[in-house]
């Protein structure tokens, strides 16, 4: 059984998904999906417990499926990095869960599935250690989005859906011509042995193996909305529902999680004249992303497209870190990468909240005063944490990530810059939000009926805050396992030495 | 053979980006499925062009690579075509949907004349006050 732990996370949503859609919920209610989702979620996290426990050592897993040698067949491999992301997906996923089970999931025909599904995608792509499999799972986890997304909605999300469709679909066809040619290039997909041929390329292959992993890190780029294919982003995010726009904080963090692994395992150290040749302009086009979310914070008038310029903000810096390519920012970033995951997704929970009990403008209707100053208390908390200040994780990532570049100006002043606006539209958000005047009686009687507060939301939204706080208080072993990734990262060579140490058990080929 | 397929995948590549660009979704679609096309044949000969060798191995002949045509593209292109086509299938649904609900399914949300003779007369009221 634990020979087949890196498996377990992609097979456990999969089979979950398949019993959700059996327990069709006309027929036996809603009770039975959301027993099967509960029971997958609790072993998926003892699972990836387990896997943060085996890898926390240094050790690389390599797991060869259908027992083929790892340059013929696919593999799934696990080192730091993949076990953290898995890690952060399962826990995020929990709390959106919980929120979706208020209500939307009665609402979205096939939610549960569809949830399961986008977590085997999310595992899947972070586990895998083959580019082709990687667009498999890429491709399952857009799908599961798709549905996720659309499902029980109408008019206007409709069409920011197709919309985002599109692009994905443009993006993914970008995909595949770059598999293709780096394919007919390398002959390989496993990532370890493409890392040794690219390195020993020819210098008559070196600039179309150049133009071939542009063109795949142009992919990853659009689905980690980067600056000039980021404009898919604000609208999409702020027209899907509450749960799943939460559940959406971790996508962009895919696509910035294959643009690190491409980036360190085929273009580290060991690639020669190609060791990190996009990173100059992945820098720039960060620095101009975080300019431009910055200015989107303070442009927006509803909180919801204001929480989707806080991921693109939170991407752009992220790719500030890991352009970089050293040890130090990417593992100031990665520390960065789990708090933004948390904190925004909460922010979206926050704004589904204030919509949900507020009538057009006048802020108080529809939820008893206890109710609003649990929800400004939450909001407070998510801002502080957002904007980056003392004391909460925003700010001991920003700490970290400014001590990691601390030779680069014009990266300080983005930064600093760039925190100062969000900070600015944030503070103004939450004084028109929750401090508005309270509206005459007559007003009051006019508006909507209190609607009692959803329990579970708010129950939802205190856990990813409660993640945030305690990201705080265990800084320290967090922060020393990023690095420890980050240094893992640093030494590709180690991973092509465990792919090929891992043999087959049953086949001689 | 090389000349062809080569300007068969441009062709087919260009075609399909115009399309892409285009105001309205069925259009949007086609382009899609033209771009689909093209990257299968791109796959397909990234594993070198090769006339009459099979992609299996056979008992008569030696297992070099002189013998046989690579069958890793061929299985690459079979899982593109599936995933290809079912997006396209998901795309259609969407659009009919979307244009069922908004009325339209132009990228501006207004059909292209209505847009015309909104911004049309916008320009006569601006004349009008200013008389």
């Amino acid at each position: 059984m634990m020979a087949h732990l890196p498996l377990l996370p992609i097979l456990i949503p999969l089979f979950a998904a398949g019993l959700a859609l059996l327990a069709e919920h006309r027929r036996f209610g809603m009770a039975p999906q959301r027993a099967i989702a509960a029971l997958s979620l609790l072993a998926q996290l003892v699972v990836a417990g387990l896997l943060l426990q085996r890898v926390s050592q240094g050790e690389i897993l390599v797991y060869l499926l259908g027992d083929w040698p790892a340059r013929l067949g696919i593999s799934l491999m696990v080192d730091r990095l993949a076990a953290l992301m898995v890690t952060v997906a399962l826990l995020l996923g929990i709390a959106c869960w919980i929120h979706a089970c208020a209500g939307w999931d009665r609402r979205a025909p096939h939610f549960q599935a569809f949830f399961q599904i986008q977590l085997m995608g999310l595992n899947g792509a972070f586990l895998t250690g083959d580019l082709f499999n990687l667009f498999v799972f890429f491709e399952v986890l857009l799908i599961a989005s798709y549905g996720l997304l659309l499902s029980g909605g109408r008019g206007g999300r409709l069409r920011a859906g197709f919309h985002y469709v599109s692009v994905n679909i443009a993006a993914s066809t970008l995909f595949l011509m770059a598999l293709g040619l780096l394919y007919g290039l390398l002959g390989s997909l496993n990532m370890a042995e493409m890392a040794a041929r690219v390195a020993t390329a020819s210098a008559h292959d070196r600039l179309l193996v150049q133009a071939a992993a542009s063109l795949l890190l142009l992919v990853f780029c659009t689905k980690a909305a980067l600056l000039p294919l980021s404009l898919w982003l604000p609208e999409t995010y702020a027209r899907a529902p509450g749960s799943v726009a939460a559940l959406f904080a971790v996508m962009t963090k895919v696509g910035l999680y294959a643009v690190l692994r491409v980036s360190t395992l085929l273009f580290g150290s060991a690639a020669g004249v190609l060791a990190n040749f996009a990173g100059p302009a992945l820098l720039v086009a960060g620095v101009a992303t975080l300019a431009l979310a910055s200015l989107g914070v303070i442009a927006s008038t509803r909180l919801r497209v204001l929480a989707s310029y806080l991921v693109l903000a939170s991407a752009a810096t992220l790719f500030i870190a890991f352009s970089l390519g050293r040890p130090d920012t990417i593992g100031a970033g990665l520390f960065y990468l789990v708090h933004s995951t948390f904190a925004g997704a909460a922010l979206f929970l926050i704004a589904h909240h204030v919509r949900r009990h507020r009538d057009g403008d006048t802020a108080v209707a529809g939820l008893s005063a206890r109710g609003w100053t649990v929800a400004g208390v939450m909001f407070l908390v998510a801002a502080v944490s957002l904007a980056g200040l003392p004391p909460l994780s925003g700010f001991l990532g920003k700490l970290a990530l400014l001590d990691a570049t601390r030779d680069h100006a014009e990266i300080w002043l983005a930064l600093l810059l760039s925190s100062f606006v969000v900070l600015i539209g944030l503070a103004r958000a939450g004084t028109r939000v929750f401090w508005k005047q309270a509206p005459s009686a007559s007003q009051v009687a006019l508006a909507s009926p209190v609607l009692p507060a959803r329990r579970l939301e708010v129950v939802a939204t205190v856990l990813l805050l409660g993640y945030g706080v305690a990201i705080t208080v265990a800084a320290a072993p967090l922060f020393a396992y990023t690095q420890a990734a980050a240094t893992q990262l640093a030494a590709p060579a180690q991973y092509l030495e465990h792919m090929r140490a891992q043999t087959p058990i049953l086949r001689s080929p | 053979m090389e000349l062809a397929l080569a300007s068969a995948i441009g062709l087919l590549t260009a075609a399909g980006i115009y399309l892409l660009l285009r105001a309205r979704s069925f259009d949007v679609i086609l382009g899609m499925t033209l771009l689909s096309y093209a990257t299968n044949l791109l796959i397909f000969a990234c594993g070198r062009v090769v006339a009459g060798k099979p992609p299996v191995l056979r008992a008569f002949a030696p297992t070099t690579l002189a013998h046989y045509t690579d069958p890793l593209p061929q299985a690459l292109v079979l899982t593109a075509i599936v995933i290809a086509f079912a997006m396209t299938a998901v795309s259609i649904v969407l659009a009919i949907r979307s244009r069922a609900d908004n009325g339209s399914d132009h990228v501006d949300g207004i059909e292209g004349e209505r847009l015309q003779e909104a911004r049309n007369q916008a320009r006569l009221q601006k004349r009008k006050r200013r008389a």
